[in-house]
């Protein structure tokens, strides 16, 4: 059975590549985007394979109508996503508030170059790390994955579209120019170890029907012309989805969206962890970064240094439980990143004592495993 | 669709399309809103469409409140983005019959440039733009639509810019359906919606309602405002679109309404299903 997805097998795969053949296999059906390196791959593929899986493909005249686009796409029930980077991410702050707001499923894949501004179009960076989760106004919550490979570049894909239809929120995989231009293995499973979400129809008729039901932790989502008559806004609204500016009803409705993630982050957050036991430093990084850190890591450990490895998959929610135990049995911490120290201040809160490290880095390179070696001898405490 | 059956929806009839729980509406008394809500639910009645299978998109502002008050599938979205809303929706969804009805500043300052990209690419939407010349929500200040002299929050001494003529704008990039009608101009509006349903193309209505509160119509009544469309109105399907901007507002001004543009389209929804079609048979 061909349906014009990618077959289980090896695959070698650019990861802007390895990101779309995921989004088709999630059962992605429409895809919006605006010109912008170092996210061109997925689009141009975009353009390509949509319509040889029967599916849609608009490039839009900018990056604000991109995500709008696919917040209308999704709420007509189809698994809708966009790919872009900083400059056209930044345009796309105020849609993902009303993604959040009126708990619409929606892909963003960011594929980081060196900012702020136009910065470094064809070069790597990570200075939105703090963005995908603060970048619009008001409380809201994202879910933001961290691949740091081709292959996570499409597993990552799936699972944002899981995590954006099972919570009913706005799921941006957080890329960088290295990871979406690389071309390395992909192994496609087969289909039957692939877990897909799909949505289902509310159990009630649509008189009884409320789109914001307090009674549900995520209330079941319903697209236009299923016959629910729905209204959703993104002003405050009430639990028929109608405006209001009662306190009391709005700090119920707004707890109950952020909660969604809040009271599942161990469900949500990944991260991955080595030689950590016996370690008396941790070097913290993600995507491209941490390719830098394995070698860096075995290098110290070569020189006779305990250091570990953790590695975030998930920004937000950023997975601090496992690292604040480890700062509590007295390990120090380094946080190596393609910025001047996002993820660094992130950690800082859940590390009680003071020796936790940042190692500034301006966007264009990755740090080397040499330099973060360096560093790891510099802040190194036998 | 002309054979205009003259047999008006009862009262029973147009309450089953509204949200009753949510009146009293926002509107000012005398705003000419209210008058384009219903004829949209009256020509929504007439479509032969179910209203299961019709969408209203809006923006942000007053007339962008419409959606909210009627009983089908609607979306309030944010400042000027109706447009690109709709247009992800109608293309995967393209058996619903998607409307946005938003404003003037909505529409056409904010939102200009996903209006004109929609036209270029002739999306299968209907677009009804209420003009009321201003910003009303927040309180009057100028827009892309305000004549040239009116004193707003934003222009005290009187508005020096240049004025969006949008029937002419949207027709030069190619819209196959282009009409203005007045708020007074109630029955050719419902006929003009129910047109604007079978265009498979981008469908464009400027319906105009100069805000009772803060434009030069100021401190007068809805009778007056009737008054001085019926005196100040000028049909004429043919006109010369370059010479039917509104520059002034006042007793001079003449309006002119009419359906303008009304020709055979193929929207990029059909077509880029003709070309699905083609792919996935390996062409």
């Amino acid at each position: 059975m061909n349906n014009g997805v990618l077959k289980p097998g090896d695959y070698f795969l650019r990861g802007n590549y390895a990101c779309v053949e995921g989004a088709l296999l999630a059962g992605c059906r429409f895809f919006a985007g605006y010109p912008i390196t170092p996210s061109n791959e997925i689009s141009a593929m975009m353009a390509r394979r949509m319509p040889q899986v029967g599916g849609s493909f608009i490039q839009f005249e900018d990056e604000i109508a991109s995500i709008v686009g696919v917040i209308g796409a999704a709420n007509g029930g189809v698994k809708s996503m966009t790919a872009t980077s900083g400059p056209g991410f930044s345009l796309m702050q105020e849609a993902i508030g009303l993604a959040f707001m009126i708990e619409t499923p929606i892909v963003i894949v960011d594929v980081q170059r060196g900012g702020p501004s136009t910065g470094l179009p064809t070069q790597v960076g990570q200075g939105d790390f703090i963005q995908t989760n603060f970048g619009s106004h008001g409380d809201y919550e994202t879910v933001v994955y961290l691949p740091n490979s081709p292959q996570e570049m499409f597993d990552m894909t799936i699972e944002a579209f899981n995590t954006a239809w099972r919570y009913r929120v706005p799921v941006i995989v957080l890329a960088d120019q290295m990871i979406g231009q690389m071309i390395e293995k992909v192994s496609v499973p087969p289909y039957d170890e692939i877990e897909i979400v799909e949505y289902e129809k509310p159990d009630v008729p649509p008189e009884e029907f409320l789109p914001f039901d307090f009674r549900y932790e995520v209330p079941p989502f319903v697209a236009a012309g299923d016959g629910y008559r729905i209204h959703l806004t993104g002003l405050a609204h009430d639990e028929r989805g109608y405006p209001t500016t009662n306190h009391e009803i709005y700090s119920k409705m707004l707890l109950r969206k952020l909660r969604k993630i809040w009271d599942n982050e161990d469900r949500i957050m990944e991260w991955e962890e080595q030689l950590t036991e016996d370690a008396n430093l941790i070097v913290v990084s993600y995507g491209i970064t941490s390719r830098s850190v394995y070698k860096a890591v075995r290098d110290a450990r070569e020189k006779g240094m305990k250091v570990g490895i953790y590695r975030l998959k998930t920004a937000w929610p950023f997975p601090y439980k496992r690292l604040r135990e480890m700062a509590n049995e007295g390990k120090d911490i380094l946080v190596v990143e393609v910025n001047m120290g996002q993820a660094y201040r992130v950690a800082k809160q859940y590390v009680p004592h003071d020796s936790i490290y940042c190692m500034p880095w301006a966007p264009g390179k990755v740090p080397t495993p040499e330099a973060i070696l360096k560093k790891i001898e510099e802040v190194y405490r036998a | 669709m002309s054979e205009a059956k003259l047999i008006r929806p009862s009262i029973d009839e147009i309450k089953s399309l509204l949200r009753v729980e949510r009146l009293p509406h926002i509107w000012c008394p005398s705003c000419g809103i209210g008058i384009v809500a219903k004829a949209y639910v009256e020509a929504l009645l007439r479509s032969g469409i179910p209203p299961e299978k019709h969408v209203l998109v809006s923006g942000i502002g007053c007339s962008s409140r419409m959606p909210g008050y009627i009983k089908i599938d609607g979306y309030h979205v944010i400042h000027g983005r109706a447009i690109p809303f709709a247009v992800g929706l109608k293309t995967v969804r393209p058996e619903l019959e998607v409307t946005v009805f938003a404003g003037d500043g909505d529409l056409s300052t904010i939102g200009g440039n996903h209006l004109i990209h929609a036209i270029r690419r002739n999306d299968d939407i209907n677009v009804i733009m209420i003009n009321n010349f201003t910003y009303g929500m927040t309180g009057g200040q100028y827009g892309g639509t305000t004549p040239e002299g009116s004193r707003t929050l934003t222009s005290p001494y009187g508005h020096i810019e240049g004025t969006f003529n949008v029937p002419l704008l949207v027709a030069s990039i190619g819209a196959p359906y282009v009409a203005r009608w007045t708020v007074l101009h109630y029955r050719q509006i419902v006929d003009t919606i129910v047109e604007m349903f079978n265009i498979d193309g981008f469908a464009f209505l400027e319906v105009i309602s100069p805000c009772i509160i803060y434009t030069d119509m100021n401190r007068r009544d809805a009778i007056s405002l009737m008054r001085m469309f019926r005196e100040q109105s000028d049909i004429d399907h043919k006109a010369d679109l370059r010479n039917i901007g509104i520059n002034r507002l006042n007793e001079e001004t003449r309006f002119v309404v009419g359906k303008f543009v009304h020709r055979p389209s193929e929207s990029y929804q059909t077509k880029y299903r003709r070309l699905v079609e083609k792919v996935m048979k390996g062409g």
